[in-house]
């Protein structure tokens, strides 16, 4: 049967030279970086290739960044390591909404330790209020957080405008971006923006899974999270894993090459699968769905159909897709973004997440066009009562 | 403590009369099976009335006895120490060594009770009893005697070798599987099927099971979950055949032709008709469903006269009596629970009314499904031509 992979905000397939990267790292190099050895020296090398490419791409120095085990886990250092090592500045963080759960649980968290947490509200488009920023900053405040693009809806957020806004108000304040969708979409230059720190994973980019990196400006206080070899100058301790460290930085500098070019041709299936899904009745597409939105990225929802019935019939055929966002969706719950942009009751079970990667093609959103107009009528017909 | 041997008790199958030995047979059975993916070497047997488990050189003592306590027609399980037969004062020596070793507050009262399988053995039972007793009262102050109602009943068997037990772990009660036939459990991703498979396999009575799901309106998950359930209530009643139906174009075809506030009687009369065809195909006896009366609209006393009218084998439900907190008990000391709480939708479910018939005429129901007369033989060939079928071990 055919197969089409439309979940590429949930995961990615790993590039064929990212895979047989990491199996010669892991099976050849596979020296401790840490062991004063040539053996190990060659783990080392790895790793300063990595720092290289990422400060390249994102025009930083190499010693700010710091690799780790996913978004998640670069998210829970930038805010926890952040916020403790900040503390005596205040105690006040300010986050919106919508973010991914591994920054609203992360927040939740610290509200536990004794911070006070700012969610700000979004439009109807997914994008937060500056508005509402301005009013929450105040002498206490000593971290933002916001998302690049949201998981969910794909809407894309006033990186710079928050940042400056922020920074208006006291530059000590730390902005962190969780920019783990907008990378290998968008090209994020840190200091330009004004971005103190910035997290993304290696296994949305088409690298492997359990990697991610985090950059951290030379001039944030941080603690660590996790204590033991002190490794990566104590801010993460921990044998790096070196295969999985090579394989996100050749993810990162493959998915760069020629960036405009593939995302214009995203953004072009996404018009076109837009337009095609919307000739189905009672559809509604969440967030925008102009350029300012990401170009991977689309959410719509079906009235009458419960999300989860649609995306079992789709994989009957072939096509996999997520309801709300894959990350949390083990656990079928009324997602918080679409209540956080004020969609319609009826489509707060009724939505599935389609995002596309550099590797979709043209017959295959037509495929999936095909495969919706013919199952959401019969799907329609037999509901509950 | 180094625990050799295991010794089993069983209750009911004792008294078996001339059949007993085919219980003991397939308790002996059982006991293997259980034991087959435990690491180390067992050499399982019956002899005078009891079965006992050697274990040759290293083997794991927890998972050991967590197996032997899965197996029904158990009702105790006694770890054994094995001593040589090294003379009576060397006896003495190791028997209160042991006291020492199983009982560290020795503030209990006791009783030793012998039994001497080796008649040339010097000593005779009455005396063994009496003189250990001596030894170990003279090596504990604070130990006492009392031979009606002792806290401890220290076991001495003196066979070639001297075998000594003083602790019983409860077993699973029952009868062992494979006495009583086998029946078809419908199996769902509940609670309470798990736990009424459970106990009709208690009473000896091998498993078979169909589950029904419904894609896409049911996920693979959910079909995952059953199984996992399966193997759960597997390493009670050992080998679960699974049937797996689907059945989507059944429950869209009595959505189409049926009063809606029917539609779950009519749905669980089809399944049950499902089963049964299953469980005649492979010499089931009966059908085992996890209702109890009253807990949901399809479970009162009409619903369920209405789901047996269909079915010629009889349908044993363990569960009829039970509170819901009742088998949730019991869900989690079998271990099913956890997975029976996993939030996946069910086929029962999908379509379910907002007021369903909950006093169903058997008459109208019948009626009803007239109007499915079309279509249904031929939806039911294709259903059970296209099931499934899991071996769950």
């Amino acid at each position: 049967m055919r197969e089409v992979y439309l979940d590429n905000s949930a995961t990615t397939c790993a590039y064929a030279c990212v895979g047989d990267l990491v199996r010669k790292v892991m099976c050849e190099d596979y020296g401790n970086p840490s062991s004063m050895h040539k053996k190990g020296m060659e783990g080392e090398r790895y790793i300063k290739e990595a720092k290289e490419i990422l400060a390249k791409l994102w025009k930083v120095q190499e010693k700010e960044i710091f690799f780790t085990s996913g978004g998640t886990e670069s998210d829970n250092l930038a805010l926890i390591g952040a916020a403790r090592a900040n503390k005596r500045a205040g105690n006040h963080l300010i986050t919106s909404a919508i973010e991914h759960p591994a920054i609203i649980n992360t927040m939740r968290y610290l509200e536990e330790e004794g911070f006070r947490v700012t969610y700000l509200p979004v439009d109807r488009f997914g994008r937060i209020r500056l508005e509402a920023l301005k009013k929450a900053l105040c002498k206490d405040t000593i971290l933002v957080s916001v998302m690049y693009v949201n998981n969910e809806v794909g809407s894309v957020q006033p990186i710079q405008e928050a940042a400056g806004i922020v920074k208006a108000y006291n530059k000590n304040i730390l902005f962190h971006v969780d920019a783990v969708q907008g990378f290998g979409k968008y090209r994020i230059y840190p200091k330009r923006l004004k971005v103190d720190m910035c997290s993304v994973s290696g296994h949305k980019i088409h690298g492997p899974k359990g990697t991610g990196a985090l950059y951290i400006d030379s001039k944030v206080k941080i603690q660590p999270i996790v204590f033991g070899g002190e490794q990566q100058r104590n801010v993460r301790s921990g044998t790096e894993n070196v295969p999985g460290i090579a394989g996100l930085a050749l993810a990162a500098k493959t998915i760069y090459e020629n960036l405009d070019e593939k995302v214009a041709v995203m953004r072009a299936l996404k018009e076109h699968f837009i337009e095609g899904v919307t000739q189905i009745e009672n559809t509604k597409i969440h967030g925008m769905y102009d350029e300012t939105s990401a170009p991977h990225i689309i959410s719509v929802g079906f009235a009458g159909i419960r999300s989860e019935v649609l995306l079992h019939a789709l994989e009957e055929k072939g096509i996999y897709v997520s309801s709300g966002s894959a990350c949390s969706s083990n656990h079928p719950q009324v997602s918080g973004v679409l209540k956080g942009i004020g969609a319609d009751q009826e489509y707060l079970d009724a939505t599935l997440r389609f995002s596309m990667s550099e590797f979709t093609t043209p017959e295959e959103i037509d495929y999936t066009l095909e495969a919706l107009k013919s199952l959401v009528p019969t799907l329609r017909r037999y509901t509950r009562h | 403590m180094r625990f050799h041997t295991f010794l089993l008790k069983y209750g009911e199958i004792g008294i078996k009369g001339k059949n007993r030995y085919l219980f003991e047979d397939a308790l002996v059975r059982q006991v293997r099976r259980a034991l087959r993916e435990v690491e180390g070497e067992f050499c399982v047997y019956k002899k005078q009335a009891r079965i006992y488990v050697d274990c040759e050189g290293e083997y794991d003592y927890e998972e050991t006895v967590d197996k032997l306590k899965k197996v029904f027609g158990l009702v105790g399980i006694c770890p054994v120490v094995r001593l040589a037969e090294n003379g009576f004062e060397e006896l003495k020596k190791e028997v209160v060594a042991y006291m020492d070793e199983m009982y560290a507050d020795k503030n209990f009262t006791f009783k030793v009770e012998s039994r001497r399988s080796k008649k040339t053995y010097p000593k005779n039972s009455m005396e063994i009893s009496r003189d250990l007793g001596e030894a170990i009262l003279e090596a504990f102050p604070k130990i006492r005697v009392d031979v009606h109602h002792p806290d401890v009943l220290v076991n001495i068997e003196v066979r070639d070798e001297v075998y000594v037990y003083s602790q019983i772990i409860p077993g699973a009660g029952g009868m062992p599987v494979g006495t009583n036939g086998k029946a078809m459990l419908l199996l769902s991703g509940g609670i309470d099927s798990p736990v009424a498979g459970y106990m009709v396999a208690k009473r000896g009575v091998g498993l078979e099971a169909t589950y029904f799901h419904a894609p896409p309106y049911t996920s693979e998950r959910a079909k995952q979950k059953v199984v996992d359930l399966a193997k759960k209530v597997a390493q009670y009643s050992g080998p679960i055949k699974l049937h797996v139906v689907n059945f989507t174009d059944i429950q869209l075809y009595i959505y189409d032709r049926c009063p809606h506030d029917e539609l779950t009687i009519i749905m669980r009369r089809y399944m049950m008709r499902i089963a049964e065809h299953f469980a005649k195909e492979d010499a089931c006896l009966g059908l085992i469903t996890g209702e109890s009366i009253g807990q949901v609209a399809s479970q009162t006393m009409q619903s369920l006269a209405a789901t047996n009218d269909v079915c010629t084998l009889p349908v044993y439900r363990p569960l009829i009596g039970f509170d819901k907190q009742e088998i949730v008990d019991v869900a989690e000391r079998i271990d099913t629970y956890e997975t029976s709480i996993q939030p996946f939708e069910d086929c029962c479910t999908i379509f379910v009314a907002k007021h369903p018939v909950t006093k169903p005429s058997i008459e109208v129901i019948r009626r009803s499904e007239e109007r499915l007369s079309e279509k249904i033989d031929s939806l039911f060939a294709e259903a059970v031509r296209t099931a499934e079928v899991i071996e769950i071990k």
